[in-house]
């Protein structure tokens, strides 16, 4: 790692403070927790894509010995989605299955054998219907409707125009236009889901401990959907083994798990099978692509016209976020003056689609990236300067409305020339081998909260007791990307006291202060903001406290290290815990709440969506892909990866290089090999062996560089590390097969038959003009 | 009224486990994980897939590397049992679990029990392996945080600590 040289010296990296409990085996997930006593929950899945329910019988099931509870669509009348203006699906299906694998009715039993006899003792009728497995099938004007209230099976169509692109295209020197296609992929978390629920019928309490990345959305979802009030429920976040977007909304056996439990009146463990956690889903849309760009001789953009078609799945989740993202952050990264964008989320009987890593913004900035580097080699510019010629200049508000504050890209673009030697070796290296790059960007959390309440975006408290511990409460869910750990850093260094002195519980709602959960990286901006906000008012206390006893005014108290002193005198010195102590008399135990809120005019513009990207703050992120290609098999692999990620500040350097290296190997699988088929509906990739993530064997070294551009709002300047990497991989690395071997893929993944394909097509092409010109 | 489940056969089965010798009666169609974590409750190794594919289970059988979704307990018998809960003695890390802390080998965790028992028994078996043997030996384990970057660091700290 290298930090870029600015004017303070890197910070230094620190282990997550939860690492110990990972490396020894300690930590415990969901599916470890106590479940003494448990019942084991199972879930009757649909077996086709789209049909109605004639019939369904659970009589047997209910009286088979060992049986506690049996749930069906009949014990739920309440929708749910983590959306309040798309709330379209039933956690077990009601009348209607539009997926295969749609939970229709869950039996608790004593064990895992009298459960899987009870679920093959329910006896189902269905009457089946079409399924649409592609966005023109469902289209079609003869297609029968998934959701009766939207036609032609769109769930959202987006049409946005921001300055005249009519007159853009007529300046242009060049322009062109292209369609890309990219695979559905999947999150693909190693941890399979699973939920604990326990109903006390003795207090008519619900207590749930489950994987979720969003505590708080699931407790209202449960509310709903158990028709109980908020204040009986809660839900504690357990160690999670991965996020990665998989478990950002309310998930449906969540939501049964609990239904079970309330049903049987006990505590049920729901595990599901890798293949059940493949087909809960919620990940990247099958996404079609057509671009078309205007380039001056320079390379400077004049105008850009976007229409994207994502395959969304049976339900909405949240696709209107997804298709939103796609169009509005075509900006933020380059100065576009012109753009119109036409975006169309389409239901189809598949598994729901959902965030992922990037959500939104991968596909549309794959088509792009790769339609600019065409663009630059038809005009004879570089890669790099195509950018340089377009780059924003911050501060400045892009023409679709979103603020940029601070923008380290150009430093960006600068780290991965000079890392990579791209000067000196892009067209010179042997055959089979090419560089490619590309840039990327993504918000630091969404400035307008899907819930709007009108409470800040984020609160944190700090308790402070009589052993000196300072305990940060906050309900954001550390997934593993060290967000607690960033916590702790935070509060620790405000007050200027050891790391080990604090501690952090995450995330658990009735004790932590509510929080909108791990997504759209908004935990560094804005829970790191507001426990800073907390500590300050902490450290405050303290002074005031420490300036009583050393009869000074708190102006002229110091604390530094754990002391508090006056001037230099060593007489006048406090250690923390007298000054603990002496704060706690007449008081007791101390509490004080930091909140963040981000200003309105950074919550997006006024057009309809026109929320939908909008942040504080963009990190920025440049890439350069090595690869060599085999063109007797079609054979991809990276040979290396220089990335650059503007993040602000390196909070935790050691905690950013990890979450730069996790996102751009996860964009390599995107781009390289990973898709899940369907075959009629059925999914044909739900496992780990035939859902191609790259194993060690394939995973290149991927050398990091953290600029720091200090954003005036984020937290020590801080933005988000762990998403803004990936976008740029996919077409960092279909540049680079193009420069190898002067194929342009339009298609991701880019596997081997692909690329085969092409270069089949490229030598029947070049035969035909042979002979052609023999012939002649 | 149908009938409940049968009880499956069980047998007696003595194993040493982490050291300790031990008698269980298990099934003989039970899994070596679910022993360890439902019996044993040992909830260091983990189940990531639904048999045999992701690595998330390894633990040790006399000193090699297996994956414990797909070993029937069974066949333990008499054998030495190694898990992540014994790789910390007296108060200390091992070298790998600390490597793997400090380096941040490990991120949300899940993978890190199965990952650090393989490179466990690469490390006994050949102290100073090359980055190709380490990843060689790590094949079958997946990770989903890290891209492996950290985890390859991690293991070649740990030999470096050991050398």
């Amino acid at each position: 790692m290298s930090v870029d040289a600015g004017t303070r010296p890197p910070r230094r990296g620190v282990p997550l403070i939860d690492g110990v409990e990972k490396v020894t085996g300690r930590a415990r997930y969901t599916a470890d927790l106590d479940h003494a006593g448990a019942l084991v929950g199972r879930i009757l899945r649909s077996p086709v894509s789209h049909g109605e329910i004639v019939g369904l019988d659970v009589s047997a099931a209910r009286n088979l010995e060992g049986v506690a509870a049996v749930v069906t669509g009949d014990d739920c009348p309440y929708t749910y989605g983590v959306l309040p203006i798309a709330m379209n699906e039933y956690p077990l299906a009601r009348g209607r299955v539009r997926y295969r694998g749609e939970p229709i009715a869950a039996v608790a039993a004593v064990d895992a054998e009298t459960a899987q006899r009870a679920l093959e003792l329910i006896e189902l009728k269905i009457r089946e219907l079409p399924a649409y497995y592609t966005p023109a099938e469902a289209r079609a004007p003869d297609a029968i409707l998934l959701h009766d209230n939207k036609p032609g099976n769109v769930e959202r169509e987006v049409h946005h125009q921001f300055g005249d692109i009519d007159v853009g295209f007529a300046a242009a020197d060049l322009v062109r236009e292209e369609t890309f296609s990219c695979a559905e992929i999947n999150h693909a978390q190693i941890e399979p889901h699973a939920s604990l629920s326990e109903f006390d019928p003795l207090t008519g309490r619900l207590t749930v401990q489950t994987v979720s990345q969003v505590g708080y959305y699931l407790h209202l979802m449960l509310a709903r959907c158990l028709d109980m009030d908020t204040s009986r429920i809660r839900v504690i976040k357990p160690f999670i083994g991965g996020g990665f977007g998989a478990r950002v909304e309310a998930l449906n056996f969540e939501i049964v798990t609990a239904l079970l439990a309330r049903a049987a009146n006990g505590k049920v463990l729901m595990e599901l099978s890798r293949e059940e956690t493949f087909i809960t889903h919620r990940a990247r849309p099958h996404t079609d692509i057509r671009l078309k760009l205007g380039m001056s001789k320079t390379g400077r953009m004049t105008a850009c016209e976007l229409q994207v078609v994502q395959r969304g799945g049976a339900y909405a989740g949240y696709g209107i976020i997804t298709i939103l993202y796609a169009g509005s952050l075509l900006h933020g990264i380059y100065d576009i003056p012109a753009a119109k964008y036409d975006g169309y989320r389409v239901y189809a009987n598949l598994p729901p689609c959902g965030a992922m890593r990037g959500h939104g913004s991968v596909d549309t900035r794959h088509a792009f990236e790769t339609l600019v580097d065409r663009m630059a080699r038809e005009l004879g510019l570089d890669p790099f300067a195509v950018r340089r010629a377009n780059l924003l200049h911050a501060p400045t508000r892009t023409v679709n409305d979103l603020v940029v504050n601070s923008y380290g890209l150009p430093e960006c673009l600068d780290r991965v020339e000079r890392a990579s030697g791209w000067k000196e070796r892009i067209g010179r290296l042997p055959p089979g081998k090419g560089l490619g790059m590309a840039c990327s960007h993504y918000v630091s959390g969404a400035a307008k909260p899907i819930h709007f309440t009108g409470e800040p975006h984020a609160v944190v408290h700090l308790k402070l007791d009589f052993d000196g511990g300072v305990t940060a409460l906050t309900g954001a869910a550390d997934i593993g990307q060290g967000s607690s750990t960033m916590v702790a850093i935070a509060v620790a260094e405000t007050l200027d006291v050891s790391l080990d002195r604090v501690r952090v519980v995450s995330a658990d709602t009735a004790v932590t202060p509510k929080d909108n959960g791990a997504y759209s990286s908004r935990i560094t901006f804005m829970v790191g903001n507001a426990a800073i906000d907390a500590a300050r008012k902490l450290k405050e206390l303290l002074i005031a406290t420490a300036a009583r006893k050393l009869e000074a005014r708190p102006e002229d108290v110091e604390c530094e290290n754990e002391t508090f002193r006056v001037g230099h005198g060593e007489q006048s010195a406090l250690r923390f815990a007298d000054v603990v102590a002496a704060a706690l008399v007449n008081e007791g135990a101390i509490t004080v709440k930091g909140a963040f809120t981000c200003p309105p005019d950074a919550q997006g513009g006024k057009h309809r969506g026109g929320a939908v990207g909008s942040t504080m703050g963009f990190s920025y992120a440049a890439q350069v892909v090595e690869v060599s290609v085999d063109d007797a098999t079609g054979q991809v692999s990276v040979d290396k990866v220089w990335v650059a990620l503007d993040c602000g500040r390196a909070i935790n350097p050691l905690a950013v290089e990890g979450q730069m290296q996790g996102s751009v190997w996860m964009g390599m699988g995107q781009a390289l090999s990973e898709e899940t088929r369907y075959l009629d509906g059925l999914p044909a990739h739900a496992s780990m062996l035939e859902y191609r993530m790259p194993t060690i064997m394939d995973s290149p070294p991927i050398e990091t560089h953290i600029v720091e551009s200090y954003d005036p709002n984020g937290p020590m300047g801080a933005k988000e590390a762990s998403e803004g990497a990936l976008a740029g991989f996919p077409p960092a690395l279909v540049n680079a097969i193009a420069n190898a071997i002067g194929i342009d893929l339009n298609e991701l993944p880019a596997t081997p038959d692909r690329i085969m394909d092409a270069l089949i097509e490229r030598r029947r092409k070049a035969r035909l003009s042979r002979a052609l010109k023999a012939a002649s | 009224m149908h009938a409940p489940a049968s009880e499956p056969k069980k047998r007696l089965l003595r194993l040493r486990l982490n050291g300790r010798w031990r008698e269980d009666a298990v099934g003989e169609t039970q899994l070596l994980v679910d022993y360890l974590r439902e019996v044993a409750h040992l909830t260091g190794t983990k189940t990531g897939c639904d048999g045999g594919e992701c690595g998330a289970c390894t633990v040790l059988v006399d000193g090699e590397a297996v994956p414990s979704c797909i070993t029937l307990v069974a066949r333990c018998e008499g054998r030495s049992v190694e898990t992540i809960e014994a790789l910390a003695t007296q108060g200390r890390l091992s070298a790998l679990q600390r490597a793997f802390h400090e380096k941040l080998g490990a991120q949300c965790g899940f993978c890190t029990p199965g990952m650090i028992m393989a490179a466990e028994a690469l490390l006994r078996d050949n102290p100073a392996p090359t980055e190709d043997e380490i990843r060689t030996a790590l094949a079958g384990n997946l990770c989903r945080c890290t891209g492996y970057v950290k985890i390859i660091e991690a293991v070649r700290t740990a030999v470096e600590a050991g050398s």
